[in-house]
C-alpha cells in the first residue's frame, strides 16, 4: 500500500520536475513565457492599451517568432529585479530577458546560463544641478537611491569604498519606488545602469532639473538567460541573438528580407535557409532567421526603433555598434 | 466492546475502533509520503539545474550596504550571516516599539470611546472606524510618500530646538556624550528605580493594613527622576552633546532616524491601536455592571474605580486577543519592503536571497524565524495572562 501511494505521487510530482525539454514545452503550449521588466522604457515596458515594448521584449518576440512564426506568441511576466531569477529558476519563465548583468555567480550558483551579450552597459549616475556636482567622485557622504537586488547595488558599495567615500544608500524594491524617492529629494543621487539612467530621466518631474555624471562604474554585460540542463534551448536563445546581429552586417532588414531570399551571397542564404538546413539543427524550421526578421527586423532595427533615433531616450550605438563599425558586437558565423 | 467480546458477531473491519486506526496509519503515511516525495523532488530539482544548496553562503562576504545598522556591519567585510542578524535587529526594533506605541494608543482610544464625553467617544469611534477599515499598506504608503515626503528638502530644514532637525532625510537629534562623572548620575538612577519598587511595596501592604493610600506617585517621581536630577547638577552636568551638522550632503553627527524607520513605525502603531482599542472596550464591558457600582458605593472615585476594579478585571478577557495583535504587528512589520525600511525580509529574503539565489533555504529559515518570534512573543503574553488570570476556588 505505502509502495502504492509512493508511485502515484511520484507520477504526479514528477512531472512538475523541471523539464529540460524547454522547446517542446513551449511548442505544446504554444506560448513563450518570458520575464520582462515592465517598467524601463526602452527595454520593457507595457504602453497605454497593454502592447509589450522594448529591446529586450523584441528578443522575445524574436524567439516566438522563430518557434512559431508568429511573434505574438509571448506572455510577459513582469519581475522585480530581485524576483527574477527565482522566476525562472521555478520555471515560470522560459528565458528572462530583462537588462540583467552576466556575472560569475548568476552562472554557476544560481543555476542559471548567460546567452549572449545583447547590450553592453555600466553604470551611471544622475544628480540635481543644483547640487553642482561634476563628478561621481565627488559624492562622498552623500545618500543615493539603488534597487534592490542588482548589481548597481554591490558595484555602488564597491565604487565608495575604493574612493574612500562614505555613503548612505536607500534600499527599494523596484527602479520606480526609487526613483519616486529620489525624485522628491530623499536622496542626492540616484544610480542605475547608463541606459536606464536615460529612461529614468524621461520619468522625473523636470529632466531638465538634473544631469547624468560622466562616469561609468562598472561592466554590465546584458544578457537574456536561460536555466541551466537544457543544451538545446540556450543554443536557440544565444543564436537568435547572433541571427539578428548576422542579418545586420549582411544589410538585411525586415523592409528586403523577401527581396534577399533571391540573394546570391552564400552567407545570406545560409541565414535566410535557401542554403543549408541550420535552423533544423536547433530544432526548428529551415527559416527560422528569415521569420525572425520578417517578424522584428535586425539587431540595428531593433535597437533604433527602442532605445536609438528612432525612440525618445536617444542613445548612440556606442559600445553597441557591430564590430565592423568600431563597437563589440560580433556575432559567430551560421554555416 | 464488552458485547463484542461477548457475541463476536461485529467483524473486524466494521469494528469502530479499529476502522479508526486504520484510517489514521493510512491518513499519516500517505502526507508523510507526500512531504518526503516533495522534498525528494525538490533537491533532486536544485541538483539537476546545479542550483547551489546547504547554508555555505552564509560565511560569504555580502558586500551591500544596509542604511541602519543597529550591530556593526561593513559591505566590505560582513557575511550574509551578519547581514541577517542585522536585519533581524531591525525588526525586531520596529516590532518592539511598535507594540510599546500601538499598546499605549490603543488604550487610551479604548478608554476615550467608553467615555461620556460625546466628543471624545465620537472621535475615538472615528479613529477606529476609519483606521482599521483601511488596508495597513496603503497607510504605511501614505505616511512614508504623502506625510513625511512633505516635510521640507534637507536645506531648508529647520533647528528644530537644540540642534533638532526633520527634514525628508529623517530626524537628526543631539547625541549625548557621556562624561566620566556621569556614573553618579546612573548609580542614582539606579537607586531610585530600587527605593521606588521598595515604596511601592511598603505602600501596598501598608493600604492592604490599614486602608490607607501613601503618595506613592509624587515619592517614586521625587527618587526616579528628581535624584538623578540633583546629582547632575552637583557633578556639573557631565553631559555633552554632540550636536548635528551639516554637511555638503547630508547631516552628519548625532543620532539619525530614518524617514523609512518613523513611517512604518507611525504606520504600525496607528493601525494596531485602532484593533487594541476595541480589544480593550470589550474588555471593560465584560466587566459587571454591579462591580462599577458596587466600588462607587465603597466610595471610589471614577478613576479609582477604572484603576483598581474594573481594568484588572477586564485584563483577563484582554490579554489573549491582545497577543493575537502584537503577533499581527510583528508580522505585518515585513510590509517593509515596500517603503525601503531595511527590516528582516527586505535584506535578508530580499538581497540575500537575489544574490545567492537559494530560496528554499532563504525562505525556510525566514518562515522559521517569523515563527520563533510569534511563539516567544505568545509565550511571554501567555506567562502574564496566567498571572492576570481569575483564580478559581
Amino acid at each position: 500500500m505505502n509502495r502504492m501511494i509512493l508511485a502515484l505521487l511520484l507520477s504526479v510530482l514528477g512531472t512538475t520536475a523541471v523539464t529540460a525539454e524547454t522547446l517542446e514545452t513551449v511548442k505544446s503550449r504554444g506560448v513563450l513565457n518570458c520575464g520582462a521588466n515592465g517598467q524601463l522604457p526602452g527595454f520593457g515596458i507595457p504602453d497605454a492599451q497593454g502592447n509589450w515594448t522594448g529591446f529586450d521584449v523584441d528578443y522575445c518576440r524574436a524567439i516566438a517568432a522563430a518557434i512559431f512564426n508568429d511573434p505574438t506568441k509571448v506572455k510577459f511576466v513582469p519581475l522585480t529585479a530581485k524576483d527574477r531569477f527565482t522566476a525562472l529558476q521555478s520555471g515560470d519563465v522560459d528565458v528572462l530577458a530583462r537588462n540583467t548583468t552576466w556575472t560569475s555567480s548568476r552562472d554557476t550558483q544560481l543555476g542559471l546560463n548567460a546567452t549572449a551579450v545583447n547590450y553592453y552597459d555600466g553604470q551611471g549616475f544622475i544628480v540635481r544641478k543644483t547640487l553642482k556636482v561634476n563628478s561621481a567622485l565627488e559624492l562622498g557622504d552623500a545618500s543615493v537611491c539603488v534597487q534592490q537586488g542588482t548589481t548597481t547595488e554591490l558595484n555602488l558599495a564597491d565604487y565608495f569604498r575604493s574612493n574612500r567615500m562614505r555613503l548612505k544608500t536607500v534600499t527599494f524594491a523596484t527602479l520606480d519606488e526609487a526613483l519616486k524617492a529620489y525624485d522628491s529629494g530623499r536622496c542626492d543621487a540616484l544610480t542605475t545602469d547608463a541606459s536606464g539612467l536615460y529612461s529614468v530621466r524621461l520619468k522625473l518631474a523636470k529632466a531638465d532639473d538634473h544631469v547624468v555624471l560622466p562616469e561609468i562604474i562598472s561592466k554590465e554585460p546584458l544578457t537574456p538567460f536561460v536555466r541551466h540542463g537544457d543544451d538545446q534551448w540556450f543554443d536557440i536563445v544565444r543564436w537568435v541573438h547572433f541571427a539578428l546581429l548576422n542579418a545586420e552586417e549582411l544589410n538585411v532588414g525586415r523592409a528586403n528580407v523577401d527581396e534577399q531570399l533571391k540573394s546570391d551571397n552564400p552567407e545570406i542564404k545560409r541565414l535566410l535557409g535557401t542554403e543549408g538546413n541550420f535552423g533544423e539543427q536547433f530544432g526548428l524550421t529551415k527559416d527560422w532567421a528569415y521569420r525572425i526578421i520578417k517578424h522584428v527586423g535586425n539587431y540595428g532595427e531593433i535597437f533604433e526603433r527602442n532605445l536609438g533615433q528612432g525612440s525618445l531616450l536617444k542613445i548612440t550605438r556606442g559600445l553597441n555598434a557591430l564590430w565592423t563599425k568600431g563597437g563589440i558586437q560580433y556575432a559567430p558565423p551560421i554555416r | 466492546m464488552q458485547r463484542r467480546a461477548g457475541d463476536g458477531a461485529i467483524p473486524f473491519f466494521h469494528d469502530p475502533k479499529i476502522l479508526s486506526i486504520v484510517f489514521q496509519v493510512l491518513l499519516c503515511t500517505a502526507i508523510l509520503a507526500f512531504a518526503g516525495v516533495a522534498v525528494w523532488n525538490a533537491i533532486d530539482n536544485l541538483a539537476r539545474t546545479k542550483i547551489a544548496s546547504g547554508f555555505g553562503f552564509w560565511n560569504v562576504t555580502a558586500g551591500f550596504d544596509i542604511d541602519q545598522t543597529l550591530i556593526a556591519y561593513s559591505a566590505q567585510s560582513s557575511t550574509y550571516g551578519r547581514a541577517f542578524w542585522v536585519g533581524l535587529l531591525n525588526t525586531l526594533l520596529v516590532a518592539a516599539l511598535g507594540i510599546v506605541f500601538a499598546t499605549i494608543l490603543g488604550f487610551l482610544i479604548g478608554l476615550g470611546r467608553l467615555s461620556h464625553n460625546w466628543l471624545l467617544s465620537r472621535l475615538a469611534a472615528f479613529y477606529v472606524e476609519t483606521i482599521r477599515n483601511l488596508p495597513l499598506l496603503l497607510q504605511l504608503l501614505f505616511w512614508y510618500n504623502a506625510v513625511l515626503k512633505a516635510l521640507p528638502e534637507l536645506r531648508d530644514s529647520q533647528v528644530l530646538v537644540g540642534g533638532v532637525y526633520l527634514s525628508n532625510r529623517g530626524l537628526y537629534l543631539p547625541k549625548p556624550i557621556l562624561g566620566q562623572n556621569v556614573w553618579f548620575v546612573l548609580i542614582a538612577f539606579i537607586f531610585g528605580l530600587a527605593a521606588s519598587v521598595a515604596f511601592a511595596l511598603l505602600a501596598r501592604r501598608n493600604r492592604d493594613r490599614t486602608g490607607q493610600r501613601w503618595p506613592v506617585a509624587v515619592v517614586t517621581t521625587a527618587l526616579i527622576v528628581g535624584l538623578p536630577a540633583l546629582l547632575l547638577v552637583a557633578t556639573g552636568f557631565p553631559i555633552a552633546f554632540e550636536v548635528p551638522k551639516m554637511g555638503r550632503f547630508n547631516i552628519s553627527g548625532g543620532i539619525e532616524i530614518l524617514p523609512e524607520f518613523m513611517a512604518l513605525l507611525f504606520g504600525l502603531a496607528i493601525y494596531t491601536a485602532a484593533f487594541i482599542a476595541e480589544v480593550v472596550r470589550a474588555g471593560i464591558l465584560a466587566v459587571a455592571k454591579g462591580q462599577t457600582e458596587a466600588a462607587f458605593a465603597l466610595g471610589l472615585r471614577p478613576s479609582l474605580a477604572l484603576r483598581l476594579i474594573v481594568i484588572p478585571q477586564a485584563m483577563r478577557v484582554i490579554i489573549p486577543p491582545l497577543t493575537n495583535q502584537y503577533l499581527n504587528l510583528t508580522k505585518n512589520s515585513s510590509l517593509a519592503v515596500a517603503i525601503g525600511y531595511p527590516d528582516f525580509v527586505q535584506i535578508f529574503t530580499g538581497t540575500v536571497l537575489n544574490q545567492t539565489g537559494q530560496a528554499v533555504e532563504i525562505v525556510l529559515l525566514t518562515m522559521a524565524v517569523y515563527l520563533a518570534m510569534s511563539l516567544f512573543t505568545s509565550l511571554a503574553m501567555n506567562i502574564y495572562n496566567a498571572r492576570v488570570a481569575l483564580t478559581e476556588r
